[in-house]
């Protein structure tokens, strides 16, 4: 304790100036906005950059804990999604109408599996059997004609798609009503040709293709393409005529599935 | 008793012109001349060190009240009230200082006193300025400021030796 005492009498000059420096600047920072800021913002950032470097050790440590957590975390996560469930909702509804009866009743489904690079395409869709769904039923987009609903589980269908080179549906040329049959050559997913149109019929590029509505599949009226180029050889009575499909195969995700409540009807007469 | 009450009195005078006038004085902002240090500089030799200290404290003290920046030039003038024995050690005459005289022209010359003045004022503006800053990023900038204003107030400090200590 003396020695200390002889120590600060020794040395008074540069106690006195480091305590009167020190209060200098103690009144600095207290009272002088702009140094105060300077002095916290400095001070912050190295308590920063300590905390930061702790912080970062220590995470280390507890990584083992943080990676179970997040892996019970993800699988919660996952039972959440809308991907996991299956939509059971049917979008349908009957019309009670007293001066026209209903004809025709429409599901709407999800494509979950496609493809268009198949001489012969299949459609997977979410609805079947519990929801209505039965063979023989038409699929449309609404850009115009899917295919042909052809086997049917309780929750699932498949359906030939236009893309299928054994699916012939009855067509006709919009403007004048003359009827053919569309087909796929397999070639083309943007393209089917439409045969049975008659040379001595005019037809022009760009004539829109339409179902007829002459089986008990599909609506009357449907979209199907338009005529991109036709072309005739001598001596054939037929045009070679292609068309571009309206339906874009590689885009589908919702479709309808077509209810002609009216088939047995018409199917008992053409027995 | 009569040097105490003429050092008050240059107190009091130098720090009024201080805040009264030459705190308004800014040429673009690089010249601030800060005369009153000139009241440190021309206490006696023999001044102990400690009150020098509290001295200096108490002249940047009322220079910070009146500029409302408490603390900066008491922190600056306290550093050269710290110094002002080492470069007064440092710069003195070969046969050392005179008992009775004082850090003036009349005793030990013009240049004498003009490397005294200079050394002490650069030494107060360059902290001075460089804590108002409080930054080294504009380091030439503020360089620049502290040699012109260093300049500007030596100048004002040796001239206004000739003015009051003529007669």
């Amino acid at each position: 304790m003396n020695n200390l005492i002889k120590f600060i009498i020794k040395h008074h000059v540069i106690f006195i100036f480091i305590i009167l420096e020190f209060f200098s600047f103690f009144m600095l920072i207290q009272n002088n906005k702009f140094q105060r800021t300077k002095a916290l913002n400095a001070g912050y950032e190295l308590s920063g950059i300590l905390y930061n470097k702790y912080s970062e050790f220590t995470e280390y440590l507890s990584l083992k804990d943080e990676n179970k957590k997040l892996a019970e975390e993800n699988a919660r996560l996952r039972n959440q999604l809308y991907a996991s469930y299956k939509t059971d909702t049917i979008f349908s509804r009957s019309i009670h109408d007293t001066l026209r009866k209903q004809q025709f009743s429409y599901i709407a489904a999800k494509i979950i599996r496609n493809s268009v690079n198949m001489q012969n395409n299949y459609l997977l869709i979410d609805k079947g059997n519990r929801h209505g769904v039965k063979p023989e039923m038409a699929v449309i987009s609404p850009t115009g004609i899917v295919g042909i609903v052809k086997d049917v589980t309780d929750n699932f269908s498949s359906v030939i798609s236009l893309l299928n080179s054994n699916l012939r549906i009855s067509a006709k040329v919009k403007r004048n009503g003359y009827f053919g049959s569309i087909s796929w050559d397999g070639k083309d997913y943007t393209a089917a040709v439409l045969n049975e149109i008659p040379v001595h019929i005019k037809i022009l590029k760009n004539d829109t293709i339409i179902t007829s509505g002459y089986s008990t599949i599909f609506p009357e009226g449907i979209l199907i393409g338009k005529i991109e180029e036709f072309s005739f050889k001598g001596g054939d009575n037929f045009y070679t005529t292609r068309v571009a499909l309206y339906t874009d195969f590689k885009k589908l995700n919702y479709v309808y599935v077509v209810n002609n409540l009216m088939k047995d009807e018409i199917k008992s007469l053409e027995k | 008793m009569l040097k105490i009450v003429n050092y008050i009195l240059g107190f009091v005078f130098f720090v009024f012109l201080q805040v009264l006038i030459l705190n308004n004085i800014q040429f673009s902002g690089f010249i601030n001349p800060f005369m009153y240090i000139i009241m440190l500089l021309i206490l006696p030799f023999e001044t102990p060190r400690w009150f020098l200290l509290i001295l200096a404290f108490i002249l940047g003290f009322t220079i910070d009240i009146f500029s409302n920046t408490p603390g900066m030039h008491a922190a600056a003038t306290v550093f050269i009230g710290f110094l002002r024995p080492f470069v007064l050690k440092w710069i003195a005459p070969r046969d050392g200082y005179e008992a009775a005289t004082l850090p003036r022209i009349k005793y030990y010359g013009i240049n004498w006193f003009i490397k005294y003045v200079i050394i002490l004022t650069l030494a107060h503006h360059s902290f001075l300025f460089f804590i108002e800053v409080f930054r080294f990023s504009d380091f030439f900038h503020t360089l620049l400021r502290i040699i012109l204003s260093s300049f500007f107030t030596s100048s004002l400090i040796v001239g206004s030796q000739y003015f009051m200590y003529k007669r």
